[in-house]
């Protein structure tokens, strides 16, 4: 029941661009990134081109622990109404990280049926194949 | 007062009926529906020099104009997002009117939904828009409507602890009226809240019959100022007011990092908008076609519209009296999206045109004055229509 990618179907890949590619090519690197005003210290989720708090254009990049609460989530139970390339059932969900900004991604390493809103998790790195590694989020013990 | 209020109409309508598979390309049916919307008004080609249309890949005012000899044209442009654009397309085209940019504007959306939708993409790509939003949701495996909203109403069901066995209820109203209305996919065929018990989970938290019905058709308006609508041969839908919202931190059908999820703020604002413009209160409305992609989006509107308390609106739906056909307040009378098919909001302004002229297949009687809003959780536009 945990979550599986099924081999031969693509996995959607992200349009990586200006704005982003900061997030991306940390993925890369195992490291969980979030996007933050130099100026007024806004953390932003995802990546914007401009503060919508101060309007500075001077971005940058911090890591995160990659610790939060799952803070809504759905399950995928039915075979055909997922995307074919990842087994169903599986978990999609957003965790509200401790620093404040909520980030999408898959609940991993569970049978979903068993995900709840206020659940504690933490980041895990996927390296879905040679080009794409994604950050995933596992349940942590309190 | 505002200056828009009661200056323009629907003077004309056409729908080019609803299938899973029409066999025709978007633009056909587009000019198919604005050919009868042209017949019920008692207009020609010649007359129309204004065009908004949905801003779809598939076609554009360009190629309808010219498919159906249209010329002089003095007003066009396109709008999007869904429900958040049917009713602000009616919105534009009254302001255009009002301020004499042109004199008969068409309004139109055209989807093959149900067929050509269907069939699969290269996987591989980014198959959903707008790319900044979708870049963050597709590669988890986020790439359908069901999975998207399905997040905000699963925190809808636990912030209020709700039973969302509740939900049916819609469901069961939403069917019973498309079952009266042979333009329905559903003609005939309604369900029970038993049924919806029954219906299998999809995608958690929704159940099969939780789902509007994904359709090929298209519907096109007629648009002008209440001057000309009175020397027309059908009733006019007068427009009393037309809104839109697009909050801070909006995104399309998600919007997951408001600080609440499941406010439906745009929702609120539009409400507010439309009762000032209007100048009329909840208690004037007589009924409500509101967005209905999914059952839960009816008690969370009934909320937001005002229609009931926060986190009473599953209270409101329970049994399904006050909602139904019968009732204090009818929801979605020809079946909404749910119950008849979903053309995204427009065939939610279509039903209240027909309640105004007395044409619908669910009537309700001395209808004078209805509200439609449709897009949730991004765009969200509204309009009240009075006879
Ligand atoms: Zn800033």
């Amino acid at each position: 029941m945990t979550f599986k990618y099924i081999p031969g179907i693509p996995l959607v890949h992200p349009v990586v661009d200006r704005c982003n590619r900061g997030f991306w090519e940390s993925i890369n690197n195992h490291v969980l990134s979030i996007q933050r005003c130099q100026t007024c210290g806004l953390r932003l989720h995802p990546p914007r081109p401009m503060c919508p708090r101060c309007l500075a254009t001077n971005m940058g990049w911090e890591p995160s622990p990659g610790r939060g609460v799952v803070h809504t989530w759905v399950n995928f139970v039915y075979d055909r109404a997922g995307y074919p390339g990842i087994k169903c059932p599986y978990a999609v969900a957003t965790v509200e990280l401790d620093e404040g900004v909520r980030i999408l991604s898959n609940i991993v390493e569970m049978d979903p049926a068993d995900v709840y809103i206020g659940m504690p998790v933490e980041a895990v790195f996927t390296d879905v194949n040679k080009e794409l590694t994604l950050v995933h989020f596992k349940k942590r013990d309190k | 007062m505002d200056f828009l209020k009661d200056k323009a109409a629907i003077v004309g309508m056409g729908i080019y009926k609803f299938s899973k598979d029409s066999d025709l390309t978007e633009t056909d049916m587009a000019c198919r529906s604005i050919r009868s919307a042209l017949d019920d008004a008692g207009l020609t080609p010649d007359g129309i020099d204004g065009i908004i249309v949905y801003a779809e890949e598939d076609y554009d005012d360009i190629d309808i104009t010219r498919a159906m000899g249209i010329g002089n044209m003095t007003y066009y442009g396109d709008v999007r997002w869904d429900g958040g654009a049917s009713c602000s397309m009616v919105l534009r085209a009254a302001m255009a009117v009002a301020s004499g940019s042109a004199n008969y504007i068409v309004v139109v959306k055209s989807v093959n939904d149900a067929s050509l939708k269907r069939v699969k993409k290269d996987w591989g790509e980014l198959r959903s828009w707008p790319a900044a939003q979708e870049t963050f949701y597709n590669p988890y495996g986020l790439t359908s409507d069901d999975g998207r909203i399905g997040m905000n109403v699963r925190r809808y069901i636990h912030e209020h602890n709700i039973n969302s066995d509740s939900f049916g209820w819609v469901t069961q109203v939403l069917r019973e009226n498309g079952a009266k209305n042979p333009n329905s996919m559903f003609y005939e065929k309604p369900v029970s809240h038993k049924d919806y018990l029954e219906s299998k989970i999809k995608v958690e938290p929704f159940r099969e019959l939780d789902y509007s019905c994904p359709v090929d058709g298209s519907i096109a308006f007629i648009v002008a100022t209440a001057e000309k609508a009175k020397r027309l041969k059908r009733r006019p839908a007068y427009i009393m007011a037309g809104a839109q919202s697009m909050v801070k931190g909006t995104q399309f059908k998600t919007s997951y990092y408001k600080s609440s999820i499941t406010d439906l703020h745009a929702t609120e604002i539009v409400a507010k908008t439309l009762f000032e413009k209007s100048g009329v209160t909840h208690k004037d409305i007589d009924m409500l076609q509101i967005e209905d992609e999914f059952a839960p989006l009816v008690p969370m509107q009934l909320e937001s519209l005002g229609f009931c308390e926060r986190g009473k609106g599953v209270d409101f739906i329970e049994g399904g009296d006050r909602i139904s056909v019968s009732g204090e307040l009818p929801v979605n009378t020809s079946g909404g999206s749910i119950g008849e098919g979903n053309l995204h909001g427009m065939n939610h302004i279509a039903e209240a045109v027909n309640q105004l002229r007395e044409t619908s297949t669910s009537q309700v009687k001395d209808v004078e004055k209805i509200l439609v809003a449709t897009g949730v959780f991004g765009p969200t536009s509204g309009l009240i229509l009075r006879r």
